[in-house]
């Protein structure tokens, strides 16, 4: 498991590489938040992310909720179909502002 | 003063043993089972047989274990054996226990070491992850206990608590309610699925679904492939359970995920949400296990003696039919049970639960009912499940028929299976039934007296028998598909063909059947009582004569979507009946009717009524049964609502029926009447026509009359009497 940082105009797009499961979830969330600046806009981007356990989904929606409280937007981008119906079954997806794809996400959160 | 957060590490996280590898510490006997603690995980399980117990570690789906932990005497309190492992990967994790102990059947001891056993407060059960995947036979300890994260986040969800008599309930089989390719949904035949179609409950006006058994079960139990027809039967029903506290992997979309508690969770929200309570049927009668020829998966290498019902030569009872009978009054299984329903209530926000062959939960240790059985005092009286709805299916396999008599504390309600014989017999124009229709219309007094309404859960149809379709175009079962001659099932149907066996294209018949299946609707909606509906009835879904389908996970069994169309007309008159009851308080009384006029209406808060109004005909010969309900009597005088009559004729003659008079300057509106053609059969609240007649009414051949006598028009005109 990876994490990415780089920033496209004033939006930081961090990108999670691998899956997100019980054993990489701890790890993937220390970096996730040192990564994630306070205040500003930031995209997580997930195309890399193949599966995310029941440890992984829940690992995100700390990470986003940490997020959220201290920049003003954030949101997903590059979910996967399947990815998309596991969260919609289990009920996380509705926690999460979702974009199709990384450049419509950053459009969106420039906006 | 508040002082900030900070959380500490606890002194007691740390392993003081090591054990196989792994660092452990003496556990906390409380809570039984697995449970997350800082840095590992607490393991306790009992048995107050057994000498000596391991813990048996998977890696997921490894068919040998990673390793087996002893645990040390020191680890033991009492029965209980407990302990914490550290350094586990939660996700990736499988584990049982072995138990050893003495093995004589003759006193009831069953403990087999040879066997990895299911923790029985296992919160998940690995090995039926997808429905119907067939699975790998050999496999040593097929029903794998696992760890799921109780953090759900329920988002505010709360319980609704809707009053028992106000609810209307549904009963489903999550599989069979979305699983035909027709039914449109993203994951058919899953608890998902089952949240895409909350809209149709919501259009259709159910707030409340009661699901068949979600405990994990195999549906590979007894599975067989039908010679002829190749056709393999599951155990599609699922009265059988696995794991109490473990939901079924293969009714969720996430289930190959292990994903199944937050899909179940997040179904219950969304029902909740959509203002819809959800009771589970829960089966403590019996387990998987069977008799003495069945696997041992879990109670029976325990602690048998304990969980099951032995004869003195230690062989098992069989109350339930199916060749074990789950010990519900024993002290360690009364808290098992209670505390499996209270971790359902609490933790997945359950609003109530239905007890299969609840009889059985009345009988003592040596199968004789009891008049106080503690198990189902503790459950009336307890404070988690206060505000749970408690159903009881009143009778057991082993003769013990209890409708009427459950022993309720006040609490529980029943299926009342007599008045779903009577409707269905008075339908079909059986004679000298008027009385007693009359008593099962209005809840039941004679069964239910001093409980109120409210204990009656009325149906004429459920999961097990006909479905109402059916009920209509058989007089036979036809359960040749079941592979058992056609010897399975009830042969006591009160159904009817109505003149030819299944499907027709006789125009008269299938407008006959229409109007009967309306007809029960009608009567069953504007009941008094709790009224169940099985799913797929309001658009005349079909077994085709199957009064038994446990075994068919098929068309046979699955709601077929494409009636929603085609059945349009019943659809949309069950709407209105629905939206009728919940218009209505006159029909929601949770006590029974009294007979007087203690709200000084003018009317009694109950009056019946035969073709002259007034002059109801008990007479053997009389198939017309007509009742008044007056709405200033509603929810006992607390509540105003409009008159309610209801006319049902199940004579095949029409009958000119004279109607009781309504208060000065209130007129008879018709809500519905069966014998006209939809869209005149029933209207929307609010938009009842008025009756061309106010002093007669014809009530076609086999109908069903409810007229509506608004209570504004009543009032105005008595507090202005001038006009």
């Amino acid at each position: 498991m990876e994490v990415k940082k780089r920033t496209v105009g004033e939006v930081t797009v961090v990108s999670v590489l691998g899956d997100l499961d019980g054993r990489s979830a701890p790890a993937a969330q220390d970096r996730l938040l040192g990564l994630i600046p306070s205040g500003g806009r930031v995209l997580i981007d997930m195309t890399g992310v193949p599966y995310m356990s029941s440890a992984g989904l829940r690992t995100m929606l700390l990470v986003y909720r940490r997020a959220q409280a201290v920049n003003g937007a954030i949101a997903l981008a590059g979910v996967s179909p399947e990815l998309r119906s596991v969260m919609s079954a289990t009920g996380f997806l509705e926690f999460f502002t979702i974009s199709d794809t990384v450049r419509r996400g950053i459009e969106e959160l420039r906006a | 003063m508040s002082v900030e957060h900070v959380p500490r590490d606890r002194i007691d996280s740390y392993p003081t043993h090591r054990i196989a590898g792994y660092g452990v510490r003496p556990g906390r006997p409380m809570p039984f089972g697995a449970t997350l603690v800082p840095g590992g995980v607490n393991f306790s399980v009992f048995s107050n047989g057994a000498d000596a117990m391991s813990l048996v570690l998977y890696r997921r789906g490894a068919p040998a274990p990673m390793a087996e932990l002893p645990f040390p005497r020191g680890f033991r309190v009492g029965g209980v054996f407990a302990m914490v492992v550290y350094g586990l990967d939660y996700e990736d994790l499988e584990y049982g226990y072995r138990a050893y102990g003495p093995e004589r059947p003759r006193f009831g001891d069953r403990f087999d070491p040879t066997r990895v056993l299911a923790d029985p407060y296992a919160r998940s059960v690995s090995g039926r992850d997808v429905w119907g995947a067939v699975p790998d036979w050999e496999r040593e300890y097929p029903y794998r206990s696992r760890l799921v994260f109780d953090d759900f986040d329920w988002d505010g969800d709360t319980p609704l608590r809707v009053p028992a008599e106000d609810l209307v309930v549904y009963e489903a089989h999550v599989r069979g309610f979305t699983r035909n390719p027709n039914s449109g949904v993203r994951s058919p035949g899953t608890y998902a699925g089952l949240a895409e179609k909350i809209p149709y409950l919501r259009e259709l006006g159910v707030n409340c679904v009661e699901l068949m058994p979600v405990f994990e079960f195999d549906e590979f139990e007894n599975s067989r492939v039908l010679p002829g027809t190749g056709e393999r039967l599951y155990n599609y029903w699922g009265y059988s359970t696995l794991g109490f506290y473990a939901p079924k992997a293969g009714y969720a979309a996430t289930g190959r995920y292990g994903m199944q508690a937050d899909e179940l969770k997040t179904l219950v929200r969304q029902l909740h949400r959509a203002g819809i309570e959800v009771v589970l049927d829960v089966v403590f009668n019996h387990t998987a296990e069977g008799n003495e020829n069945g696997p041992t998966i879990s109670f029976r290498g325990l602690d048998n003696a304990v969980y099951y019902m032995l004869t003195p030569s230690g062989q098992y009872y069989n109350f339930s039919g199916t060749g074990n009978t789950f010990n519900c009054n024993h002290p360690v299984v009364r808290d098992f049970v209670l505390d499996c329903l209270r971790f359902w209530a609490s933790e997945y926000h359950i609003d109530g639960f239905r007890f299969d062959l609840a009889a059985i939960l009345d009988r003592d240790i040596h199968g004789a009912p009891l008049a106080n059985p503690p198990l189902l005092e503790s459950l009336a009286h307890d404070p988690v499940l206060r505000d749970c709805k408690l159903i009881a299916e009143a009778w057991d396999a082993g003769g013990l028929y209890q409708v009427g008599n459950f022993p309720n504390y006040g609490r529980w309600a029943e299926w009342n299976g007599k008045y779903r014989d009577t409707v269905r017999r008075f339908l079909k124009g059986d004679p000298a039934l008027a009385g007693e229709m009359a008593t099962r219309y209005t809840g039941s007094s004679d069964l239910y007296g001093g409980r109120g309404a409210v204990a009656s859960v009325n149906f004429v149809t459920c999961h097990d028998g006909f479905t109402l379709n059916d009920l209509v175009s058989y007089d036979e079962k036809h359960n040749e598909a079941n592979g058992e001659g056609n010897r399975d099932g009830a042969d006591d149907n009160n159904s009817w063909n109505h003149g030819v066996e299944g499907p027709t294209d006789d125009p008269d018949i299938a407008a006959l059947r229409l109007r009967q299946l309306k007809n029960a609707m009608a009567i069953l909606l504007t009941s008094h009582g709790v009224p169940m509906l099985l799913a797929g009835d309001e658009v005349a879904n079909t077994q085709n004569g199957n009064n038994n389908a446990y075994c068919h996970d098929s068309e046979l069994s699955w709601f077929d979507w494409e009636l929603v169309e085609k059945n349009a007309e019943l659809l949309s008159f069950v709407r209105a009946c629905v939206a009728f009851r919940h218009a209505h308080p006159v029909l929601r009384g949770a006590g029974h009717f009294r007979g007087t006029d203690y709200a000084g209406t003018g009317y009694q808060d109950l009056s019946w009524h035969g073709v002259r109004a007034w002059e109801p005909d008990w007479s053997p010969g009389s198939r017309f049964v007509a009742s008044l309900r007056c709405g200033g009597h509603a929810k006992g005088g607390t509540v105003q609502d409009d008159f309610v009559y209801v006319a049902v004729n199940s004579h095949w003659e029409a009958l000119d029926v004279e109607l009781p008079r309504l208060p000065e300057g209130a007129r008879w509106r018709v809500f519905a009447d069966t014998s006209l053609p939809a869209p005149r059969d029933a209207h929307a609240p609010g938009t009842e026509p008025e009756a061309a007649d106010q002093a007669a009414y014809r009530v076609g051949p086999r109908s069903v009359v409810v007229l509506v006598g608004p209570r504004a028009a009543a009032q105005a005109s008595s507090d202005n009497p001038s006009d």
